[in-house]
């Protein structure tokens, strides 16, 4: 038994003084590496490889590393109450701007903001006023027009649906954007629109699409993040003449013979643009909006593989109308009561 | 199993029971788990091509380095006790509470409600925004407790739809009549009034002093389990239904009265979260306490103060794991894979109760055959 005890200690003891021996060396790992410019972002709790949201702003934070030769590091984070840590401990850290990904960080960042004044923050969809954040927010409801306008002139069944993930404001911007388009090339087609009540549930969302397609619907449209995978399993399932239209990254790969076009939303573009002005000296606090002007939001550019030329440059048309303030998107059910279509 | 193999196994135990006692003892099994899960987990993080001394020490920074980690660490101990509780003290009913999430969260919208539209001085506001969560969340827990009480509905089926409900009608709420009018529109509610906010007790970090709360509560259910009728009862129907009820115990009323309990403390868990720390409550706000509770329980060996220290454990390590990803960029994902290898060593207790058994087979092998060269040579 004496020797049991001591093989127990032992160990015991040679972890106790390995930790020890580390503790103090352990903050360096973070440091190495040559740049003098730092860069961070902190996901939410869906994390890296949501194909979606985080991933895109990841792409980002990496293009600025290749081009900007930056250094760059992501927190990721699994439950809400992280989101405050790891925004707060980045600065320290040593990043120069921070990324806060998503309207869920909204009071974490309003917090640290005012604890950590000499840090930079930005955040993503959502606003916080304060002279060191800037609010990155996109105009999901132009992009959602575009792919609305080709949903309306594809439909050969004058049906089509919109799948949302949940039914919150943010995607009741996706929604209406996506009616006006569908309404303003083809007022007679109907729209099915649907919400999962989830953003991570490809089953969920294969359920529902089959659902739509069996209602009569030939093209539709999702806005619900890890949920819409099924949409594409879905149409593939269905095969020929059944469509499906991705959102905010190009989703073509997940079902290329049935995939019309995606609502790219270019988070990376934010994040590298917000990147790249901290790094001059132009951060720049407020609201700073990407719209189709911006290049912030529009179709994918594999568009053309499933859709014609023509229905392409009726969407452009029309996009280039809204760029130079002709009509507005609607943006909420309120919004699209009153909309009417321009000629 | 041979006689010998059996009775070194209860000399150790004799052994070990009079040298360093019953409580050392029980700590054996969640200490050695922890031990080798530390050990696996340290072959995963070999695998990733990372240090797992760097990765460890960096994980015990990031959870304990300074008063800011020490806080965050302290405020995610608080609902992981509660929550551990809740299931814990249904179990000693032998009732499995796997709708700690959703009485966690309807606990927690309960006190938000309370919280943003009453208007009431701080002694008053803030107890009735606590008490709110632990009646709500008693209700909610307590009906499936009413369930299987009256029509047997088995409380696993009944807790895990409930918290479906729970988490749907928290959804309509907050996207609905209790959104708040802002210029954002976010899906969330307003902020709780002031006079509904626990106090913080350690700036810089957010601890606040639902910690104190907690540790008192739990120091009331272990009183309540062991020192009461009440406790008595709820012990007696979950060791034996029949003969608690021969007994004169009404079990059906127990096993209501236990999930009531159980849904209070999860419910109060929610409150304190939201009146400590989130100060409203935010659509996609679900943190999984309700679930990480089933393995603080666990671990914790359904005993109030062993669900303090899992609980404990739990915060620690997800707290760690932001140290370990920013300061020896080790993916949290390990820390995952830890917290199951806690929960794996300590649901299969013989693999951790193996070494040592296994070192004193050894050493009775070595003496049986010391003993036989012995024994040769006299012969010889």
């Amino acid at each position: 038994m004496k020797n049991r005890f001591k093989t127990w200690t032992l160990l015991a003891v040679m972890l106790m003084v390995s930790l020890m021996g580390n503790a103090c060396g352990g903050g360096d790992a973070a440091d190495t590496g040559g740049g003098d410019f730092k860069a961070a972002i902190v996901t939410d709790t869906a994390g890296l490889g949501d194909q979606s949201f985080n991933d895109s702003a990841n792409r980002g934070l990496e293009k600025a590393k290749a081009d900007l030769g930056i250094e760059t590091q992501v927190y990721e984070t699994s439950q809400p109450s992280d989101y405050e840590p790891s925004l707060s401990r980045a600065p320290s850290q040593g990043s120069d701007i921070t990324f806060a990904i998503g309207f869920l960080m909204t009071d974490a960042v309003t917090n640290v903001s005012s604890q950590n004044a000499d840090a930079k923050y930005a955040i993503i969809d959502s606003v916080v006023e304060a002279d060191n954040v800037a609010s990155l927010v996109f105009k999901e409801e132009e992009g959602s027009f575009l792919v609305g306008v080709v949903a309306g002139l594809m439909t050969k069944s004058n049906k089509v649906a919109f799948l949302g993930g949940m039914e919150v404001p943010l995607i009741k911007k996706f929604e209406a954007g996506f009616k006006a388009g569908v309404m303003t090339v083809n007022p007679d087609a109907e729209v099915i629109a649907t919400y999962a009540g989830d953003f991570n549930d490809p089953g969920k969302g294969k359920e529902v699409a089959l659902s739509q397609y069996a209602a009569g619907a030939d093209v539709i449209y999702h806005a619900s993040g890890g949920t819409g995978l099924g949409l594409f399993q879905a149409a593939q399932e269905k095969g020929a003449g059944f469509w499906a239209i991705g959102v905010d990254s190009d989703q073509y790969e997940l079902a290329p013979e049935n995939t019309l076009t995606s609502m790219m939303k270019r988070v990376d573009t934010a994040v590298f643009e917000t990147i790249k002005a901290t790094k001059e000296g132009n951060f720049k606090s407020g609201i700073t909006v990407f719209g189709l002007k911006e290049d912030g939001v529009g179709l994918s550019p594999t568009t053309n593989k499933n859709t014609p030329q023509d229905v392409i440059d009726k969407a452009n048309a029309l996009g280039d109308k809204i760029i130079a303030g002709e009509f507005t998107v609607p943006t909420t059910d309120e919004e699209l009561e009153s909309f009417t279509p321009p000629k | 199993m041979t006689t010998s193999e059996k009775s070194t196994t209860s000399v150790w135990r004799e052994r070990i029971m009079l040298i360093v006692g019953p409580f050392l003892q029980r700590m054996i099994l969640p200490v050695g788990a922890i031990f080798m899960a530390l050990l696996v987990g340290a072959f995963f993080i070999l695998a990733i091509g990372k240090n797992p001394v760097t990765a460890y020490a960096a994980l015990l920074k990031g959870a304990f380095g300074d008063i800011y980690s020490i806080g965050e660490t302290l405020e995610n101990t608080t609902p992981l006790i509660l929550t551990g509780l809740a299931v814990a003290f249904a179990f000693r009913a032998k009732l499995f509470n796997i709708g700690a999430e959703g009485q966690f969260l309807m606990g927690g919208l309960a006190a938000t409600w309370v919280g943003t539209n009453l208007t009431l001085p701080m002694v008053i506001h803030l107890p009735l925004t606590l008490l709110a969560g632990v009646i709500v969340g008693g209700l909610w827990g307590g009906f499936a407790g009413f369930l299987k009480a009256v029509r047997g509905v088995h409380e696993v089926i009944s807790t895990i739809m409930l918290n479906f409900i729970a988490m749907f009608f928290i959804s309509y709420m907050v996207t609905g009549p209790m959104k708040e009018e802002s210029a954002l529109n976010i899906p969330q509610t307003a902020r709780i009034a002031d006079t509904a906010q626990l106090m913080n007790i350690l700036p810089p970090s957010r601890l606040s002093a639902g910690i104190i709360i907690a540790l008192l509560v739990a120091g009331f259910i272990w009183w309540l389990l062991w020192k009461t009728t009440v406790g008595y009862e709820v012990r007696a129907v979950g060791l034996n239904y029949f003969a608690a009820e021969f007994g004169g115990i009404k079990p059906n009323y127990n096993m209501f009265l236990a999930m009531m309990i159980s849904g209070g403390l999860a419910g109060l868990g929610g409150a304190i979260i939201i009146s400590g720390l989130f100060l409203r409550y935010q659509h996609g706000f679900e943190p999984g306490y309700g679930f990480t509770a089933i393995a603080v329980s666990l671990v914790g060996a359904n005993n109030p103060p062993g669900v303090v220290l899992a609980a404990l454990l739990f915060a620690t390590l997800s707290q760690g794991a932001l140290g370990m990803q920013n300061m020896a960029d080790v993916p949290q994902d390990i820390v995952y894979v830890i917290q199951a290898l806690v929960i794996f060593f300590v649901a299969a207790p013989q693999i951790v109760q193996a070494l040592p058994d296994w070192i004193a087979k050894r050493r009775e092998a070595a003496q049986a055959e010391a003993e036989g060269a012995q024994l040769e040579g006299g012969q010889a």
